[in-house]
């Protein structure tokens, strides 16, 4: 009883948390004091003060008003990845499961192939090849992940494709086109939500240690791995430089991480538990 | 046992020929005339003829195939070309960064095994109490935490305020430690995290009880008989951990200026050096590879079950 009491305090705290954090990405230019991108020499690094409540950076600009710019590139480039990995492992998944056969076994094989590699180096690997920038991060990433995806969206397909209540569908003439969209589109596309917001967090920790890294997202576009970047010479003589945009990452992870979780055990915690063993 | 090993090493050469075929594939992707870049990387004027040499050099006037063949025999020989920037061979290069990140990402591996088997076996057999929670609270933290924030939070505190370790670089075990510890901090927590919840669930087993009112010894029923039937979802985990580590490596290197690989991997991007990446990229995935392998051999030594399907948790 206290346990859930305190998951569900939990739960609600990440909930404001994170809708604070989308507002900030939504509305940065009523919530920044000054333009994220003015340089102003003559008052770099300055600690926290009444008009910069979280002090200036090397080039002077307002370090509050380059974090709220800032969850605009990491909170916006993840929601890129999640939708575009949704839509392909849909596709791709579904395309196997439904039509079986050698196409699902060559869709099949290409995934193993793609699972076989290390993540991220792959990812590495692929920014290293396509060129940096926030673009091919968020398509690299994109191509790292799917895969997985895809398998668990096929494997459901297949479970879903003999139950009893789309086998009567399909004996009842329903088309399959209909068939798809009602019966096995809805359930598949609850289960993928929450194992894709289980996810969330981890994409946010890629992308901004590849921006971090100059990888990712170019200067002087605020981003908070940049910004981490950027603050490490002046680990001695001004640390606050990189407090700030590490506890926005830590935040907006953890939120991700704790809603997902309360996502899980809400939608049919059996099978998603069940298939998010080992992932 | 033995016939199973052998078919799992067969497979070996099938999985690292379809890495090869992928590797290829995107070295392909490359925007703009590889010749043109390797002209440019090495400072000769891209005349109509030298891109014509360059290209006849670099093989790009045969078909794909060809060119597949050549790369791949020369891939077997351990031949990945000149670095363009350095113009020494890559994979003498890679070898030469290589140990400094095997001995981080090993060093992280021990951290991470020898922390979370006492934490999550602890907070399992004292659930719900204070030390559970504190358990359970560092193991959420830890995987929130992005490792090179961490890195640097650990600078601050232990170099720049309290002086006890160095900030940077590779030399002894005091330069190992904040380092290690960063690129352990996500594979440590989801490890905990992991134990914990798997001893809970073999906890209520009947053989457990059995065991109990046989009237084994306390520690024998948590380490023989729990603890060993857990180790199935830890082992598919050490398997994963070993690529999150390789990847992290390349973050938490550039952190603390570590001599390694990734860091090396990381300027052979800005530089678009395309041998060193490729050898990069192709010797991370064959060391995945075979600690992979590794742990579905240990999988089916721990549980005989295994051993008929053979089939493996995600790689």
């Amino acid at each position: 009883m206290i346990r859930t009491l305190f998951a569900k305090k939990l739960t609600v705290l990440a909930l404001v948390l994170a809708a604070v954090l989308v507002a900030m990405a939504v509305f940065a230019p009523l919530l920044a004091t000054t333009d994220p991108d003015r340089t102003d020499i003559g008052r770099k690094l300055e600690p926290p003060s009444l008009s910069e409540p979280l002090g200036t950076d090397h080039l002077g600009r307002s370090i509050y008003s380059r974090l709220v710019y800032g969850a605009r590139a990491s909170l916006g480039s993840v929601a890129v990845i999640v939708t575009a990995i949704l839509v392909l492992s849909f596709v791709v998944g579904g395309a196997s499961g439904y039509l079986g056969g050698t196409a699902d076994a060559v869709i099949m094989r290409l995934c193993d192939v793609i699972l076989t590699f290390p993540t991220f180096i792959l990812a590495l690997f692929l920014i290293g090849i396509l060129g940096t920038g926030l673009t091919n991060v968020i398509i690299a990433i994109v191509m790292t992940h799917w895969a997985w995806y895809a398998r668990m969206v096929r494997g459901m397909v297949l479970q879903l494709r003999n139950r009893e209540h789309v086998l009567a569908a399909k004996v009842a003439g329903t088309p399959a086109l209909l068939l798809g969209a009602r019966h096995i589109l809805p359930p598949v596309a609850a289960q993928m939500a929450v194992l894709a917001s289980l996810d969330i967090g981890h994409m946010m920790l890629h992308v901004s240690g590849l921006s971090f890294l100059g990888l990712g997202v170019q200067p002087p576009t605020p981003e908070w791995g940049v910004m981490i970047g950027d603050a490490r010479q002046f680990l001695r003589t001004a640390p606050q430089l990189m407090f700030f945009p590490g506890l926005m990452i830590f935040l907006s992870v953890m939120a991700a991480n704790i809603l997902g979780d309360a996502l899980r055990d809400r939608l049919d915690p059996h099978l998603v538990s069940e298939l998010d063993h080992g992932h | 046992m033995l016939s199973y090993i052998l078919r799992r090493l067969a497979v070996l050469p099938v999985i690292l020929l379809a890495v090869s075929l992928v590797i290829f594939a995107i070295l392909r992707l490359a925007p703009g005339d590889p010749a043109l870049s390797y002209l440019r990387l090495s400072q000769i004027p891209p005349t109509t003829e030298n891109l014509a040499i360059a290209r006849e050099n670099l093989g790009l006037d045969k078909p794909l195939s060809d060119q597949y063949a050549t790369w791949l025999a020369k891939a077997a020989r351990l031949d990945f070309g000149r670095s363009y920037v350095t113009g020494r061979p890559v994979m003498d290069e890679i070898l030469y960064y290589l140990p400094a990140t095997l001995e981080l990402a090993g060093a992280s591996l021990l951290i991470t095994l020898g922390l979370s088997v006492p934490m999550g076996v602890a907070a399992a057999l004292r659930r719900d109490t204070a030390l559970d929670h504190l358990t359970r609270a560092v193991a959420f933290a830890g995987v929130s935490i992005p490792n090179f924030w961490f890195g640097f939070l650990l600078v601050w505190l232990f170099s720049v305020e309290l002086g006890w370790l160095p900030p940077l670089g590779r030399g002894g075990l005091s330069h190992l430690v904040m380092p290690a510890i960063s690129l352990a901090l996500m594979s440590l927590a989801v490890n905990t995290r992991l134990i914990r919840a798997s001893m809970l669930e073999t906890m209520h087993h009947r053989f457990i009880l059995y065991a109990r009112a046989r009237g084994v010894s306390e520690g024998t029923v948590v380490w023989r008989h729990m603890f060993v039937n857990a180790l199935i979802p830890i082992l598919t985990a050490t398997g994963m951990h070993v690529g999150e580590l390789l990847g992290g490596a390349v973050v938490v290197e550039s952190v603390f200026s570590w001599p390694g690989v990734g860091r090396y991997a990381v300027s052979s991007i800005y530089n678009r050096d395309f041998p060193v990446l490729q050898c990069f990229m192709l010797v991370m995935t064959v060391i995945f590879v075979v600690c992979n392998l590794a742990v579905d051999i240990a999988y089916a030594v721990a549980d005989p079950r295994m051993r008929l399907g053979g089939q493996g948790g995600r790689a």
